[in-house]
């Protein structure tokens, strides 16, 4: 039997943990209640106050807020937004994946001394290197090879792809890792070789909801991303005619003409439109990795 | 040594040395198995049984720093030279693990993936092969109603034979089994165990338990293993009633182990 004092003191204890936990929720969640709220009534403000059609915000081309009257359309932001984030997860993902390959199953050594640690600083190395990167490295490589300025949305897609190739690669890791043995054994002992193995049994099966979900992060990590991209992007308003040509997207939209807008005008609205975009696009990944993770336990 | 001279041996271990780094975990090994025989290897965790079977198809390969001495010759042909195919090796020379370990595909696709992996694309011969290597694990009729369902939503002792039935499906000649009751409730091991008296008429059975009486009740032959080395082998019958090694007689009596 305990003594009352000391059953006192865990009750406070436990009463204090309690109430600090709960408090602490609580904020989150309502802070993530009160962004949402904001973003959505601002972002919800272009079409309902400043009277801009839905429709020619989802697909017009033309993007001139401030002319008369002014145009939104900002479908060359959503394109070019999908286009970098699409090009970069195809180009990352199966690099990612087959580094991750490389580092658990052919030469774990090197992996868990080399490959390991530069993966880590490669997440740790901000935005603003990538682009600066980019732009001193990258650009001028391609207005040398392909003519042009060199901005454009292959520029980004590159530099997204090396900013992404981390996440995908170390999550792809965790998923292979998580390949029970046994799995691998059973289908070498039945003469498998070790590529149709690594193939049939890991890519394939065991860990397919473990990379699928590192690249839908990836491409979560891309989409969001507005610093590099920006700067190695152009930031042009037109539909773009090629991977050469130069281009923008929703983040880079938003970050380079927030300063220049007043608040509460239709043009300051529609970049919380954009902003609403994302939050939309944003959840919609998160419901795809809820989705996968779902039916990769069943 | 008359009473071991039965029919036709089709794999013989001579002094087979193993070691893990410097540990030598295998000393001077010399066993032979008896064709459409079921062989039981016992003695107790840590003796070297698992590591012995995974000898005979060269599963030891994957783990690094082994070394072997010795030789295995499985129908005369040393499986450790170095011209050996190890695709076909392992082909005949089925595997069956501890834990049942279906692959997270349909129970067809489980079956199928063997004759798959080695080249065979007609569905008509898949669907003849699934069908009758599910027959031979017996699993036939409690699974010819769902076979595009996954696996793992089979009992334990079903996934079991579902693995026995992959390792069929390829067409082994020897099966080796790592006890493959021990996670397995007592009905599904008498059922897997029943099995093992219809696979003897037609393989080669080498099983690793750790279950003295299912030794007794389903093997024809026995090794007692002990810190590495094969203390005695004969036929089950004669060396669970009269061993001739006061170890063997302290094992099997329960003395330790
Ligand atoms: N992969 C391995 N690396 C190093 N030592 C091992 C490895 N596997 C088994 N051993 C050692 O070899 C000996 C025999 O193990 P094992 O063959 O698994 O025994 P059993 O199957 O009879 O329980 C044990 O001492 C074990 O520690
Ligand atoms: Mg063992």
């Amino acid at each position: 039997m305990s003594s009352p004092t000391k059953q006192h003191d865990s009750w406070w204890k436990e009463g204090v943990g309690k109430v600090l936990t709960t408090v602490s929720a609580s904020i989150l969640i309502l802070t993530t209640l009160a962004i949402i709220y904001f973003i959505a009534s601002k972002g919800l403000a272009t079409f309902f106050s400043n009277g801009v059609s839905l429709v020619e915000f989802l697909i017009g081309t033309e993007w001139n807020p401030e002319g008369a009257p002014g145009q939104f359309g900002a479908l060359p932001f959503i394109l070019g937004s999908f286009i970098v984030t699409v090009g970069s997860a195809l180009l990352a993902a199966p690099l990612g994946i087959g580094t991750a390959i490389f580092m658990t199953e052919i030469s774990p050594r090197i992996g868990q001394k080399v490959m390991q640690p530069v993966i880590e600083l490669l997440v740790g190395i901000p935005s603003v290197v990538y682009g600066f990167i980019g732009l001193s490295v990258l650009i001028p490589f391609l207005r040398n090879s392909f003519g042009g300025v060199g901005f454009s949305i292959l520029a980004g897609i590159l530099v997204l792809t090396v900013m992404i190739l981390p996440t995908i690669t170390s999550l792809s890791v965790d998923a292979v890792k998580r390949v029970p043995r046994d799995l691998k054994e059973a289908s070498l002992a039945l003469g498998a070789t070790r590529w149709q193995t690594i193939w049939n049994i890991i890519v394939l099966r065991s860990s397919l909801p473990g990379l699928l979900m590192a690249i839908i992060l990836g491409m979560a990590r891309a989409f969001g991303e507005a610093l590099a991209v920006q700067m190695v992007i152009g930031n042009t308003t037109a539909i773009p005619k090629s991977l050469l040509s130069p281009s923008n997207t929703l983040t880079s939209g938003i970050t380079l003409n927030m300063g220049n807008t007043i608040p509460g005008s239709a043009y300051n609205n529609a970049l919380w439109s954009m902003g609403l975009l994302l939050l939309i696009m944003t959840l919609i990944f998160i419901l795809l990795i809820r989705w996968i993770s779902k039916r990769g336990q069943a | 040594m008359p009473e071991e001279q039965v029919d036709k041996q089709v794999v013989h271990a001579s002094h087979l040395n193993l070691f893990y780094g410097n540990n030598q975990a295998l000393f001077n090994i010399n066993l032979s198995f008896e064709k459409n025989h079921v062989t039981a290897l016992i003695g107790p965790s840590g003796c070297g049984k698992s590591t012995f079977l995974r000898c005979l198809n060269r599963m030891n390969d994957l783990i690094e720093g082994v070394k072997i001495e010795g030789n295995i010759k499985i129908h005369n042909e040393d499986i450790y030279h170095p011209q050996t195919d190890i695709v076909q090796l392992r082909k005949n020379v089925g595997m069956v693990f501890q834990r049942p370990n279906p692959f997270p595909m349909t129970i067809y696709d489980n079956i199928a993936y063997g004759p798959r992996i080695h080249g065979l694309k007609d569905h008509k011969k898949l669907d003849e092969i699934v069908e009758s290597s599910l027959q031979k694990a017996a699993l036939w009729n409690e699974v010819k109603d769902r076979l595009h369902t996954p696996a793992k939503g089979l009992s334990g002792g079903q996934q079991q034979r579902l693995v026995i039935g992959r390792v069929l499906a390829v067409e082994p000649e020897i099966i080796l089994m790592d006890e493959p009751t021990s996670a397995l409730d007592p009905i599904s091991t008498a059922s897997v165990e029943e099995l093992l008296q219809e696979l003897k008429k037609s393989y080669t059975v080498i099983i690793v338990t750790h279950n003295m009486q299912q030794a007794a009740r389903s093997s024809d032959f026995t090794a007692f293993f002990l810190n590495g080395e094969v203390v005695e082998y004969g036929k089950t019958s004669r060396l669970f009633t009269t061993p001739k090694e006061k170890r063997t007689e302290d094992y099997i009596t329960g003395r330790f182990g």
